[in-house]
């Protein structure tokens, strides 16, 4: 299983002759296997010039129906089931008549529908007018016999404004101008033959009101009246048939231009008018015919309503199957289009890749297929010869994925090279650990990733790209989390604060065992002892003795750092020694002597020394005879003087620097060391340009021998020694390889202090957070406080520790694994493996 | 020639400068006209432009109703979705500079508009026709206005444009002449605020601005000229169209304004170099109109494109309008070609963008 993942599969170019009757069948049938990947054979074709165009276009236009269903569907909220598959397929054409038959039903029932609602908001609009404007009259009419009242009283009523017409209008005029109202009164009633007051009622855009307002009077220049009042709550608009807010108005004019004027005006805004009568009888006659015709209607449009949503709900039933079979049907026609079609057109004739172990399966298919389809001639299916790259296929779980998509998101691997994402699984969750290790921040990290593996059936159908994204990751979080776990233990913190799992602590105070530490004095000069009735250290990771102690930093920078060096060291030896893996793949002898073997010897000589001395120390340093040695500076001086390890100054034989002295020997060792790595150098740089020119040239002149023979022959002779030779990109590729290699490796090991530096800055993050907010919150002793400093303290926790840092320290891991890793071996040029597939087909039209 | 926009032009405007970028990318290259070219129906067109940016606009219509127009408007509305989302990620000046640039499309829609309330045509109608860029609220209520003085009294005072009002605020009638007196006067106006604003912006945008501005400049005085010929328009009043600046300017303006045929316009432009395609094609016949309108396309197209060459400045998204705006004109003039079998003169209508 994990050797499946090690190398991609083995791909083989076949040809398949399809019989026309029996194509179609054929490649749905390969379309459900989902293991071949067609190549196109018409690529200068354009889409509309291939055979089968004219299908991909009906199932276009079928698959448009079918989005105007839904959508249909979904705006009268009616729950599509979901794909039931027990209905009988219908024929493609059958399918077409029918959604065909459906849309014109659908259609004729939607402007029927549209039609009577129109009328029906049309009815309400004019309704909400009556009301309203006729309000406004009845204001008007109170103000009108109240003024008429005090007029009668002083006697001064000319004799024709006594008549009802202008007496309604005029004193509207005067509500008004209140200030100017008998003045006004009596001009109206003597202008009153000439000069009518007429009016135009509607309903108007809340919006556009105010506009429409400053418009009407510009246009009229002052000469109108415009009353408005809002109607609470939302219209339907008669025309767009959307619920919109609306404003009733009365515009009050005098003569026949400012009529036609406030007419157009109208119809530019988009305001609708409605009659109004200004007989009050006939008012009230007009409103019980809107209520006897709106009653009228309501029933017309439930029946229509009913009708349409059974229809509907009849399309939602089999939406799903429809979608998914002309879907199908489709990516079938696609395909179909990529083969190149017979002179006769009695076959076809498909190339493609498919995987060596999914032939039985494709063959299979294709038996099958021509059964059903009762072709009197079978598919006829070959393999090729080629020199052509195959696509890279990797047989991936649910688990495997995501890796390989971090792999894969640097680049697809090479055919049948060594596939980096099998170390990736356990190396970069683990690399992440380094950075993010804290018991307490993994078991959160923990509860979250096991909530995503427990509920992942659950949520796959959740529709939010960045929690798809997380969901996506979940197995990589788990890993992490668990990992985190891990090093936490290691470094014995838990939300910054170390665990006594096993004791406080193996050390005591070497005046006096029993005394605590912060009474230790001698303690504190000259350290502690480890504790004799144990004699060991602490069973596992940090001595919980370490923290708060001035002297904790020092040591556990020391100790990361160095940690951080060799597992930078170990985790670039693997890939140094999988591109052997990869040479003695593909039987490259040369690469494998002239880059592998002076690469790992460089990086031994250097680094793998460095990581030696590390342990050493560790291993041999005791008490009484402690290591002093600085190891920064041995490595410093191994180059500066090489052979002189103690800085002897040959005149006067004095050491300047003796603390680079570890063991004896030492100046004999590094002088071999720093002797290796300078021959390494050209090894890695001359030997295999010129050997490769010189295979070349006598490829050249075996080829002029050769050249009588067949050229089929010549083709095993040797891998790419027919492509186009260039010695210079040859030694440019090589020099820029081996200057890239030398500087990385000191570049790349630098670069490793990074789970270092992310490691201490988390821990003093979490530290800071403990006891800045948190344990100042609970010293103050006040209830609400520790509570509002417990809340900061966990935002504080999860937004920038569990979200931020472990962000980058993904990043960070990322990084560590494409560039300081996968640059050792990794030449990820290949492309990936895409069959045609049913699932892949419908997941992509979300189905 | 940079000058310092290099240190600050990404931190506001990169954003909106990558987006225009990378629609660029989108416009559509000479290998893909003549596929589009070898359409046998308008469906085989949609077919064909499906990968573009237009295949979701035209996903969604149906069969039946693909018809050369609807093709157009479809395509219309991706410019002026791509334009609107840009206009959402500009912030200032660049907000100005692209709400600038639509000024033009309000100006052509006002004259829409009145034009076909002259000749009493459905407001409703007209608003359809309208370039979806150039509307502004209380567009519709153009159709009230007797006379110049009321369109801008009405209307116009509320808009963008009020200030290009102020040359042509005459109490004259609206006929087909003043109308287009007035079209060419906004026009006037318009270019002129336009080119001090981009002035205002200095560097690159400056200098390719005030390139293709007087371009834009050239291009108007010379179909001024051409379309008042042996109309009733006087000397005067045709000078008093041009515009401000241009390489015309104001030699070549001042004779233009005296010129009475064809030839007298051929003559004045040979003696300018930068003219000189322009005059090659006018030789051929008296309806030079579609002709002299694809010369400048062409020439249009050639400065817009360079327009990418350079950086950090504003005509990208001027550049790309105007390129977008001509792929959508090839596109209108395939699908008619197309729609009517008129296949021998595809390739007459088309300027190639790249």
């Amino acid at each position: 299983m994990v050797m499946d993942l090690f190398r991609s599969e083995e791909m083989m170019l076949c040809q398949l002759i399809l019989p026309a009757d029996s194509a179609h069948e054929t490649i749905t049938k390969l379309g459900e296997v989902g293991m071949f990947q067609f190549k196109d054979l018409n690529a200068d074709k354009t889409a509309f010039a291939r055979t089968y165009a004219s299908q991909v276009k009906r199932c276009d236009e079928m698959l448009r129906k079918l989005r105007f269903f839904a959508e249909q569907i979904a705006k009268a909220d009616i729950m599509v089931s979901p794909k039931a598959g027990v209905q009988r397929p219908y024929e493609l054409d059958e399918l077409e008549g029918k959604l065909h038959e459906l849309e014109t039903e659908l259609l004729e029932a939607n402007s029927n529908q549209n039609k009577l609602s129109r009328s029906h908001s049309e009815l309400v609009e004019l309704q909400l007018v009556l009301e309203k404007a006729g309000g406004f009259f009845e204001d008007a009419m109170r103000d009108v016999s109240s003024i008429q009242d005090e007029l009668h009283a002083r006697a001064h009523l000319p004799d024709g404004s006594s008549s009802p017409g202008p007496s309604i209008q005029t004193p509207l005029l005067n509500s008004a101008t209140d200030g100017a109202a008998i003045e006004l009164q009596e001009t109206g009633g003597m202008a009153s033959n000439s000069a009518r007051l007429g009016f135009v009622t509607g309903l108007v855009l809340t919006e556009k009101a105010q506009a429409f307002e400053r418009v009407l009077f510009r246009a009229t220049r002052g000469n109108m009246f415009l009353k408005m009042a809002h109607i609470d709550g939302l219209v339907k608009d008669p025309v767009l048939g959307t619920k919109l807010e609306k404003t009733v108005f009365v515009v009050f004019f005098a003569g026949e231009r400012a009529r036609t004027k406030i007419l157009k005006l109208c119809e530019a805004v988009g305001a609708n008018r409605y009659p109004f009568p200004e007989d009050r009888a006939r008012q009230s006659q007009m409103n019980a015919e809107v209520n006897g015709r709106l009653r009228e209607l309501h029933v017309t449009l439930d029946a229509g309503e009913r009708q349409r949503e059974h229809v509907l709900s009849e399309m939602a039933v089999s939406l799903a199957d429809w979608s998914v079979q002309v879907g199908r049907e489709k990516a079938v026609y696609h395909t179909l289009n990529k083969l190149s079609v017979d002179v006769t057109r009695a076959c076809l004739v498909a190339e493609g890749w498919c995987p060596v172990v999914a032939k039985g399966r494709v063959t299979d298919a294709i038996d099958r297929a021509s059964f059903q389809s009762s072709a009197q001639v079978s598919t006829v299916f070959k393999e090729l010869p080629t020199k052509e790259a195959p696509p890279t296929y990797f047989q991936t779980n649910k688990v495997t994925e995501v890796f390989q998509d971090i792999v894969d998101a640097y680049g697809v691997a090479r055919y049948r090279e060594v596939n980096p994402a099998v170390f990736t699984i356990v190396t970069f969750p683990f690399l992440f650990a380094v950075m993010f290790g804290d018991f307490g921040h993994g078991l959160l990290m923990l509860l979250f990733s096991s909530f995503l593996v427990i509920y992942e059936k659950k949520l796959s159908n959740v529709n939010n790209e960045i929690f798809n994204m997380i969901y996506a990751g979940r197995y990589c979080i788990l890993l992490m989390s668990i990992f985190s776990m891990y090093t936490g233990l290691l470094y014995n913190e838990f939300f910054s604060m170390p665990m006594s799992l096993f004791g406080s602590s193996h050390y005591v105070c070497p005046s006096d065992p029993s005394l605590p530490f912060s009474r230790c004095e001698a303690g504190a000069k000259d350290g502690l002892i480890m504790n004799p009735e144990l004699d060991t250290p602490y069973m596992i990771g940090v001595d919980p003795v370490w923290h708060g102690t001035k002297t904790e930093l020092q040591f556990t920078n020391s100790m990361k750092m160095k940690m951080s060096v060799i597992m930078g060291v170990v985790q670039m030896t693997a890939g140094i020694f999988l591109s052997a893996v990869n040479h003695r793949h593909f039987k490259d002898n040369l690469s494998m002597i002239c880059e592998f073997i002076p690469q790992v010897l460089f990086l031994m000589a250097m680094f793998g020394y460095l990581s030696l001395l590390i342990i050493a120390k560790w291993c041999m340093g005791t008490r009484e005879h402690p290591i002093t040695a600085d190891l920064y500076h041995v490595m410093i001086y191994m180059f500066l003087s090489p052979g002189n390890v103690d800085c002897m100054d040959s005149i006067t034989g004095k050491a300047g620097c003796s603390e680079n002295l570890m063991y004896s020997g030492q100046g004999g060792v590094q002088l071999f060391l720093v002797f290796v790595m300078l021959v390494c150098i050209p090894w890695m740089l001359l030997p295999k340009p010129l050997i490769l020119k010189k295979r070349h040239e006598e490829n050249m002149r075996a080829g002029f021998n050769l050249l009588v023979e067949d050229d089929d022959d010549s083709s095993n002779g040797g891998n790419g020694a027919h492509a186009e030779f260039e010695f210079s990109d040859i030694l440019v590729h090589q020099i820029i390889h081996t200057i890239e290699f030398v500087l990385g490796a000191v570049s790349n090991t630098a670069s490793y202090l990074r789970l270092w530096a992310l490691s201490l800055a988390h821990a003093e993050l979490s530290a800071v957070f403990w006891e800045r907010i948190l344990m100042l919150g609970i010293s103050l002793k006040n209830p609400a406080v520790i509570v509002a400093c417990f809340f900061m303290w966990a935002m504080a926790t999860f937004g920038v520790l569990m979200a931020m840092e472990s962000l980058s320290a993904f990043l960070h891991a990322l990084r560590l694994h494409w560039v300081e890793f996968q640059n050792k071996f990794y030449c990820g040029d290949g492309y990936k493996f895409v069959a045609f597939s049913f699932a892949e087909v419908l997941s992509e039209m979300h189905l | 020639m940079y000058g310092w926009e290099a240190l600050y032009f990404n931190a506001k405007d990169g954003y909106a400068e990558a987006l225009v970028r990378g629609l660029r990318r989108g416009l559509l290259t000479a290998s893909e006209y003549t596929q589009l070219c070898q359409c046998e129906t308008l469906e085989d067109m949609r077919l064909q432009l499906q990968n573009t940016s237009y295949g979701a606009a035209l996903a969604n219509e149906p069969a039946h109703s693909l018809t050369a127009s609807a093709l157009f408007d479809r395509c219309t509305r991706t410019l002026v979705e791509e334009m609107q989302h840009l206009r959402c990620q500009a912030s200032q000046p660049l907000a100005d500079f692209l709400d600038l640039i639509t000024r033009g499309y309000m100006i052509d829609n006002v004259v829409l508009l009145v034009t076909g309330t002259l000749r009493e045509r459905d407001v409703q109608e007209l608003l359809e026709k309208c370039h979806p860029l150039g509307l502004f609220d209380s567009i519709g209520t153009l159709a009230v206005a007797q006379n110049m003085r009321e369109l801008y009294k009405f209307v116009l005072v509320d808009t963008p444009l009020a200030p290009y009002f102020s040359e042509c605020l005459s109490c004259e009638d609206l006929d087909e002449m003043n109308i287009e007196i007035m079209r060419n006067t906004l026009y006037k106006a318009y270019l002129d605020d336009f080119a001090s604003f981009s002035e205002k912006l200095g560097g690159a945008t400056s200098e390719f601005m005030s390139e293709i501005l007087s371009f834009e400049a050239d291009r108007r005085t010379i179909t001024i000229t051409i379309n008042s010929l042996g109309t009733e328009l006087t000397r005067d009043d045709r000078r008093k169209l041009y515009s401000n600046f241009g390489t015309l300017y104001p030699q070549g303006q001042l004779a233009l304004a005296t010129c009475e045929d064809t030839d007298q316009v051929r003559n004045v432009l040979e003696s300018h170099s930068a003219f000189s395609a322009v005059t090659s094609r006018m030789s051929y016949s008296e309806g030079t109109g579609a002709l002299l309108d694809k010369v400048f396309f062409e020439e249009e197209v050639k400065r817009a494109v360079g327009a990418f060459e350079m950086q950090f400045h504003y005509g990208v998204f001027y550049a790309y309008l105007k390129l977008k705006e001509q792929e959508i004109r090839n596109l209108l003039w395939i699908s008619e070609c197309v729609a009517q079998d008129a296949k021998d003169r595809i390739y007459d209508g088309i300027v190639y963008i790249f």
